[in-house]
């Protein structure tokens, strides 16, 4: 298997995006979404809707450490469940009708109040 | 009325995630607004509906050509296996410091982000871009031959 510089690169930056997924059990896409814009130069639509791809995996063994680990309220975990899948539907729906540039933009201030939220409080 | 509430807070949040933009910014901060949730019983909810949202919107940007399928194996195992790894060491470290390291990451990475999101030519938005089946890490065999000879 031959990898250039560029695929190296997108590997190590994924195996990052990892860790901190696996550390902090969420974020990883914050980082998954700019490699794919940056590095692999794809369409914003297409890097968020291909990071969401690549992270599941990781997102579920996530999932699994704190269902079975963390601490659980059943039935807020049901109703969030529900509100999160409808909400995930129609972002999914949104992600097709918006414009590349807007979805750039609003993943940047997103991404930006993430910054601050982890950084300060 | 909690509960009621925290469905909205989901609502919200999975807008932003069936946009592969996180959600969990969103959700957690969302849901504690009024009410107090028990902050690890939040947590495990934030990434446990994570689950079946990115998997029945994966199926949606799938059907509308948006996934890019080429190559996303190799990237499916790096951060997959970084991150076993990772919550398996994580057991033993202050999450503090990786908190506030991560954010201080992210506030850099988000000034670059938004520069680049409000240029005439933004980013995500070069139509000369090439797209991943050209190049790089998803290219065919024969085009990445092609490039070598060049």
């Amino acid at each position: 298997m031959e990898l250039d510089k560029k695929e190296l690169l997108l590997l190590l930056a994924a195996a990052v995006a990892g860790v901190v997924n696996g550390l902090l059990g969420g974020g990883g896409g914050m980082i998954v979404v700019p490699l794919l814009n940056f590095v692999s130069k794809l369409e914003s639509k297409k890097a968020h809707a291909t990071a969401l791809a690549v992270i599941l995996p990781a997102s579920i063994i996530s999932a699994c450490v704190f269902l079975f680990g963390g601490k659980n309220d059943f039935l807020m975990l049901a109703v969030m469940t529900a509100g999160v899948v409808a909400g995930g539907i129609i972002g999914s729906i949104l992600l097709k009708k918006l414009k590349n540039e807007w979805i750039a933009r609003i993943f940047a201030f997103l991404m930006l109040a993430a910054g601050v939220k982890l950084t300060f409080f | 009325m909690k509960y009621l509430w925290y469905a909205f807070s989901g609502v919200c949040a999975g807008i932003f995630g069936g946009m592969g933009m996180g959600g969990g910014t969103v959700l957690i901060p969302l849901a504690s607004l009024f009410f107090t949730p028990d902050p690890l019983a939040l947590r495990t909810a934030n990434l446990v509906s994570f689950v079946p949202m990115a998997v029945t919107a994966v199926c949606i940007h799938a059907k509308n050509g948006l996934i890019e399928k080429k190559g996303i194996g190799k990237l499916v195992f790096a951060v997959t296996g970084a991150s076993f790894f990772a919550a398996i060491f994580s057991i033993g470290i202050d999450g503090t410091v990786v908190r506030r390291g991560f954010g201080v990451f992210l506030l850099l990475l988000s000034a670059f982000q938004l520069y680049g999101a409000f240029k005439k030519e933004g980013i995500g938005t070069n139509k000369r871009e090439q797209t991943l089946s050209g190049k790089g890490i998803f290219a065919k065999n024969s085009v990445k031959k092609e490039l070598r000879k060049k």
